[in-house]
């Protein structure tokens, strides 16, 4: 179980968080979506040239930018 | 070790506050009788060295979402010697509750009320010597943002922590027994009757996303989706503008000008060419914006706009703006005004600005029939598609260089996470009631602007009273030789000047105004303006006529939706300056390569 950063996932992949490094504004907004440490995040698809990751954690799909992804550890499953 | 536990709602500043107190020494730890893991620190504070830990944001104590039942588990699990209560200072009426619920607790507190700074501002004064009296525990005003108020927090924790003596915690779970009795219920209750998968079955929304958000065939069907959209939405918009057109045109000649026949002329074309033909102006708007907003009801209720922003935000992204942006900006190209109220699905204020001030450019199906009129009149049959196609890249050339000029300025702090929810069907009672109270909102918020602006028009064409109406010598005409020496190194003369302050009120009626100013219809205007215009001058027009204010509609609802009367005019400044220097680098340009 490797902690790598949320955006080096693939499609299909998951994981579970171990750390949230975002500054105060991202972590009240990954908080009301349900980002919590010990929570199971999972990679729909990863959107072309760059885009978004579409992602499930419990029952939500949500959309999440590379460089906000890029501040969330996961432990790779 | 002493311990001091952090707690405050979401939202006071309490990260801020715990990051200026422990530096970059934070780390995350475990702790028992919790599961997720919190951020702690061991400073130096009054000669000794103490623990400090941020507990999760709450709004009740005795609540049961996640984070209020890992606080209540901290609480009964860790010993803690002090509790600093961070509030916000303007929202203490609904915040000072988390104080009397720690109060009841007996854990020894002291409250600091954040955001000082601001709650001045806003008028709100605490007698803070008083409020500690009352509440029993020390009070201390701070701004952690500033960090003003830190040197009496730091000197009263440090007196304070050490007389504190902690809670026993068996007293501490007597006290919160009976959130806990609730939580062992809630659980026995879902455990037994509710299944939550840990991972989602494979249902319709899986399947429809497989192909809607497609690697190669996403883009593709999104913008077929948004040509079936914009197609439906003017298709059915054309026959119901042309039949309010006639309707308000028979209602005009059959009620109105026999009514006031009788009335002066000047009367008589100020109520009807001004104040009638405002409302005309207002009302034929009503249908494109009800079947805009029908359509954009069903695309944002199927859950279909946040996978247009799935799909176009890599690009998007670059400009500052969002996959839903670049929806409003397609719509833009039917009509600017539906797509301006329909940016309001962004809730990122700077995100929303940045995209009413790039909808503007959108080459309008007003603007269209311009262009068409006047390509006709001037250039060949084989050029003009080529001269419209040209347009419409300057339109995408303009929207794209505003957004990246202005991305800066309207730089959104606000981190992009956007749920994508699960197809669901729309009602037709909630697509109604949408297009129903957009356009309630836009005749209560614009019309009265727009007839204003209408009759001002009209006055300035028409006054004074003893000239020809548009002609050089009414107070447009003035206007218009006041700034040749503007319009001259952009091969715009003085008829074309008045055409432009007529299409400022609204694109349609520039034609009909050529009609009035050179007083020729059809053909024989045509023919007139190819005799007296170059193809220079002509498609020199045409750019300013893209790039200037679209309407008058648009600059009401700029200024209705954004409520910022600064807004409003940077827009209209900005579209003025770029519309000239457009036109006039393209019109020296062409001159000097000798056309």
């Amino acid at each position: 179980m490797a902690i790598v950063k949320l955006s080096t996932l693939a499609a299909g992949e998951s994981g579970v968080i171990a750390a949230l490094h975002a500054e105060d504004e991202l972590y009240h907004r990954l908080a009301a979506m349900g980002f919590r440490i010990g929570k199971r995040v999972e990679i729909l698809r990863l959107g072309r040239f760059s885009g978004p990751l579409h992602l499930r954690i419990g029952a939500t799909d949500l959309m999440l930018r590379r460089n906000d992804a890029n501040k969330i550890d996961v432990a790779a499953e | 070790m002493k311990r001091i536990a952090l707690l405050g709602m979401p939202n006071t500043g309490k990260s801020t506050f715990f990051n200026r107190i422990t530096g970059a020494s934070s780390r995350t730890g475990n702790w028992p009788g919790v599961t997720v893991d919190l951020l702690g620190a061991k400073v130096l504070l009054g000669g000794a060295m103490v623990e400090i830990v941020d507990l999760p944001g709450i709004y009740d104590l005795h609540g049961f979402s996640d984070d209020e039942q890992v606080v209540r588990h901290f609480l009964e699990n860790n010993s803690v010697d002090q509790v600093l209560i961070v509030l916000n200072t303007s929202q203490i009426e609904r915040q000072l509750s988390l104080v009397l619920q720690v109060k009841q607790l007996g854990l020894p507190a002291i409250l600091l009320l954040n955001m000082a700074d601001e709650a001045k501002k806003f008028g709100i004064t605490i007698d803070a010597e008083k409020m500690s009296g009352m509440l029993g525990l020390p009070v201390v005003l701070l701004s952690a943002k500033y960090g003003t108020g830190y040197q009496n927090a730091y000197q009263l924790l440090g007196r304070t922590l050490e007389e504190s003596v902690p809670v026993r915690l068996d007293r501490l779970k007597e006290l919160l027994s009976q959130d806990d009795r609730v939580e062992l219920e809630m659980d026995r209750v879902l455990k037994s009757t509710v299944q939550i998968p840990s991972q989602l079955s494979d249902n319709l929304t899986s399947r429809l996303d497989r192909i809607l958000l497609h690697p190669w065939l996403g883009l593709p069907l999104f913008f077929l989706v948004m040509y079936i959209t914009f197609q439906a939405i003017f298709l059915f918009g054309k026959p119901l503008q042309d039949g309010v057109t006639w309707a308000l045109d028979t209602f005009r000649h059959a009620a109105l000008e026999p009514l006031f026949a009788h009335f002066p002329m000047i009367l008589k074309g100020l109520l009807l060419d001004g104040i009638y033909n405002g409302v005309g102006t207002v009302a034929t708007f009503v249908p494109i914006i009800i079947l805009f907003f029908l359509f954009m009801a069903i695309i944002e209720d199927t859950g279909y706009l946040s996978r247009a922003a799935f799909l176009m935000d890599a690009l998007m992204s670059r400009l500052g703006l969002d996959g839903r942006s670049f929806v409003m900006l397609l719509m833009g190209f039917g009509c600017n005004v539906p797509a301006l109220m329909g940016t309001r699905v962004m809730r990122t204020r700077s995100l929303r600005l940045l995209t009413m001030l790039v909808i503007p450019f959108s080459l309008c199906s007003a603007r269209l029939q311009v262009f068409i009129f006047i390509t006709a009149a001037i250039f060949s049959p084989k050029a003009a598609p080529l001269v419209l196609f040209s347009l419409y890249l300057f339109s995408f050339a303009t929207s794209l260089l505003t957004a990246v000029l202005f991305k800066k300025q309207y730089a959104s702090s606000e981190p992009f996470i956007l749920e994508v929810p699960p197809y669901r069907f729309p009602t037709l009672r909630q697509m109604l009631l949408r297009g129903w109270h957009e356009v309630r909102h836009f005749l209560n918020r614009a019309s009265k602007f727009i007839v204003a602006g209408v009759v001002l028009v009209w006055l300035l064409t028409h006054f004074p009273a003893n000239v020809p109406p548009a002609s050089t010598h009414t107070l447009a005409g003035m206007i218009g030789s006041a700034f040749s020496p503007l319009l001259d190194p952009i091969g715009i003369n003085q008829q074309l000047a008045i055409a432009l302050i007529f299409g400022f009120v609204a694109k349609e009626i520039v034609i009909g105004s050529l009609a009035v100013i050179y007083g020729m219809q059809g053909q024989g205007l045509m023919a007139l303006m190819a005799h007296q215009l170059d193809w220079v001058q002509a498609y020199s027009f045409m750019l300013f006529t893209l790039i200037y204010t679209p309407c008058l509609s648009t600059i009401a609802t700029l200024r209705s939706e954004s409520k910022s009367n600064a807004f409003m005019l940077l827009s209209i400044v900005w579209s003025l300056g770029l519309a000239w220097l457009v036109s006039f680098i393209f019109y020296q340009g062409a001159r000097a390569l000798g056309y």
